[in-house]
């Protein structure tokens, strides 16, 4: 299966009076058409900034330091800025969390999205333009989308901004949509609605999707493969199901425990102590090993890295899986 | 039920709509909380859930007293407190406290930890300097917190050892009752489930009782030992947490449970959640709010407000169709893990319960 998207040994730092910073240390991915990535992870993995890197987004003083980008096969981060901007919202757009600050409250929906396919389409007239901003907002399942057209955004509930910003996404057809904590902020029967939404799009377009999210429930429901990031780092990945079955990094296993279940009996959550590290103050060695259970002596030292545990199945563990270990 | 802690009645808040900069004329009223009723016995947990705008939010200020009632009592170990004022209300705080969504707004960033935490002891006049500074040291232990972060300024801390300092300044005057509005979703997961346990040993070991206000049923099915579901400014059902989870008999918590999504990718991601947005409160829908998402609702539905009745078991369910709706879902039971899964949770149980067992 060839990728459509390729992340190579990405590297995104930050220059601080401290000294460099790596909010993104060596992470590659890869995603195919019409298949959905899942990246999860706590505040402060680097997740977010990993798709800012892909968007060549990345706020001063940030730089992308290292690796490749390829949308196929071709390096985003060799182009020029007039080449990256027909690459922005026409190849990959991208979604936010905050649907409200995300619009802008003094123009209308109608506006907002006649301007992004502006960009990419400068001979359109406005009717045709309007013409197609309809179609979009009809795409995304807002109601009367004709009249909703000339509404403000704070004239919608959350759960339509959502919509709108998902129909302003793909305005463009982009071959990967960036979802970055798309339904964080909505109530959860709207986000059911709007991760329904997502998939249907998807069945219709083939677009390939990278999900962000901090909710392991969501990605369960939405993505085929997962990757689990923490302080800056890919520390497993696999298919979605070999995450959920086959747990391998002591961190994918406490996510797992920290999850309250509806359906589970147990009252106690398996937590994990501690908090993540930030950024200018990693630990040596394996960046989990302060808060690892299973962490022994050699965790304090040697760097893992990421290695195959089983078909299409990667975890950076020394210890994984960790019944052996205990078994030692 | 003169045994319990807190009893709410009827409890209504309606805020009036105005139109125009000066005179302004009336133009409606939005009914945040529309007749609830519950009681919440001494160290027991009851959860009030819902989405955004359900009201949930609004009955624990005013349970508080921290707004007005439009109408209704309520009535805190005996005593009716909906009319209280000036210095029996000012007694009164120290039962109650809150616990506040946000950490990172609920303290004051100029304050240190210590002053935080001494600042109730002052407002209430309880013991002189010496003893305060014993008790702020006792709390941060309470809450897992050293005794060197006295010293230190809110924006030193993360969002799960902030949101402990605001469950220690709860703590500080010793209440009965602790409002929980949504305390742990601002947090991460992994601190999330830290919180949530803290909370209940500070219940076993304090006795507390919690009124504990969230979105999420997942929580609350951790937390809760009842829970009251709540749409539009009115309770749509309440029960013991189990008989909740097992057999819920509104439509809306039906539609609550179905739509989380689960950590599981073997389930069968085709489920009925209903289209559409809560409707506006301030022109809810006639009849029973939830009539128009509802896949049950008939045309008694759209003109007869159903009222909360006790069903069975001491259920109680505002539908006219609870007793015949069709069987809910099963749960899914807990073999959503796999059994690989489950052995390595174990393993990972027993070094925490080791690990913490060596740490004290």
């Amino acid at each position: 299966m060839t990728s459509l998207l390729e992340i190579e040994g990405l590297r995104t730092v930050f220059r601080t009076h401290g000294g460099e910073v790596a909010a993104v240390d060596g992470v590659s991915l890869a995603v195919a058409r019409g298949k959905t990535l899942g990246i999860v992870g706590e505040s402060g993995c680097g997740k977010s900034m990993l798709s800012l890197s892909v968007m060549r987004l990345v706020p001063q003083p940030g730089t992308v330091a290292a690796g490749r980008v390829l949308l196929e096969g071709k390096d985003l981060l060799t182009l020029s800025d007039a080449e990256m901007r027909q690459v922005r919202g026409r190849r990959i757009a991208m979604i936010f969390q905050e649907p409200m600050t995300s619009l802008n409250p003094v123009f209308t929906i109608g506006s907002q999205i006649v301007e992004a396919m502006r960009a990419h389409d400068k001979g359109a007239t406005h009717a045709d333009l309007r013409k197609r901003a309809i179609a979009a907002l009809d795409r995304v399942r807002i109601p009367a989308a004709e009249r909703r057209l000339d509404e403000y955004p704070h004239q919608m509930s959350g759960g339509m901004r959502q919509r709108v910003m998902i129909a302003m996404a793909l305005a463009c057809s982009p071959d990967v949509l960036i979802a970055d904590e798309p339904t964080t902020a909505l109530d959860v029967t709207v986000q059911a609605q709007i991760l329904d939404l997502l998939r249907d799009l998807q069945g219709q377009t083939g677009m390939a999707i990278i999900l962000i999210t901090h909710d392991l429930g969501v990605v369960a429901e939405m993505a085929d493969e997962v990757a689990v990031m923490y302080a800056g780092r890919v520390v497993e990945k696999a298919a979605t199901s070999a995450i959920f079955d086959d747990p391998q990094h002591p961190y994918t296993l406490g996510l797992l425990g920290s999850i309250p279940r509806v359906e589970e009996t147990r009252e106690r959550l398996l937590a994990i102590e501690g908090a993540v590290p930030p950024p200018f103050q990693l630990p040596t060695g394996c960046r989990f090993h302060p808060r690892c259970v299973f962490a022994t002596g050699a965790c304090q030292v040697d760097v893992p890295s990421l290695r195959v545990v089983a078909a299409g199945h990667e975890a950076a563990c020394i210890n994984a899986p960790v019944e052996a270990m205990v078994a030692a | 039920m003169s045994g319990a802690l807190l009893e709410v009645e009827n409890l209504a808040k309606y805020y009036e709509v105005k139109r125009g900069l000066l005179f302004g004329r009336h133009v409606g009223s939005v009914r945040a909380v529309d007749g609830v009723s519950f009681s919440l016995g001494r160290g027991e947990t009851l959860a009030l859930v819902g989405e955004s705008g359900c009201g949930k939010s609004t009955t624990a200020r005013l349970v508080l007293r921290l707004i007005e009632p439009t109408a209704g009592t309520v009535r805190f170990e005996g005593t009716d407190i909906t009319q209280m004022r000036g210095e029996p209300l000012r007694k009164l705080r120290r039962r109650m406290q809150i616990v506040f969504q946000d950490p990172f707004a609920s303290l004051n960033p100029r304050m240190t930890v210590g002053d935080i935490l001494e600042e109730p002891l002052l407002v209430h006049g309880i013991g002189d300097k010496a003893s305060r500074r014993a008790r702020v040291n006792q709390l941060l232990g309470l809450v897992g917190l050293a005794s060197y972060h006295v010293q230190r300024y809110p924006h030193e801390f993360s969002g799960g050892q902030r949101q402990r300092i605001g469950i220690a300044r709860a703590l500080a005057v010793e209440p009965a009752l602790v409002v929980c509005d949504e305390p742990v979703s601002a947090l991460d997961v992994s601190i999330q489930a830290q919180v949530v346990n803290l909370l209940k040993d500070l219940q076993a070991r304090l006795g507390l009782s919690y009124l504990f206000i969230a979105h999420d049923l997942a929580v609350v099915k951790h937390m809760a030992d009842r829970v009251a579901v709540m749409y539009l400014g009115r309770i749509v059902e309440l029960a013991a947490k189990d008989a909740l989870f097992a057999n819920p008999r509104h439509p809306y918590t039906r539609t609550l449970l179905a739509a989380i999504p689960r950590p599981d990718p073997h389930r069968d991601t085709a489920r009925q959640i209903p289209g559409g947005d809560v409707p506006s409160p301030m022109n809810p829908p006639p009849g029973c709010h939830f009539h128009t998402r509802c896949p049950f609702a008939d045309e008694r539905c759209r003109v007869e407000v159903p009222a909360l009745r006790v069903l069975e078991g001491g259920h109680q369910a505002a539908c006219h169709h609870a007793e015949k709706l069709p069987a809910a879902p099963a749960a899914e039971g807990a073999a959503a893990m796999s059994p690989v899964a489950a052995r390595r949770l174990e393993l990972y149980a027993a070094r925490r319960g080791r690990a913490a067992a060596e740490a004290g």
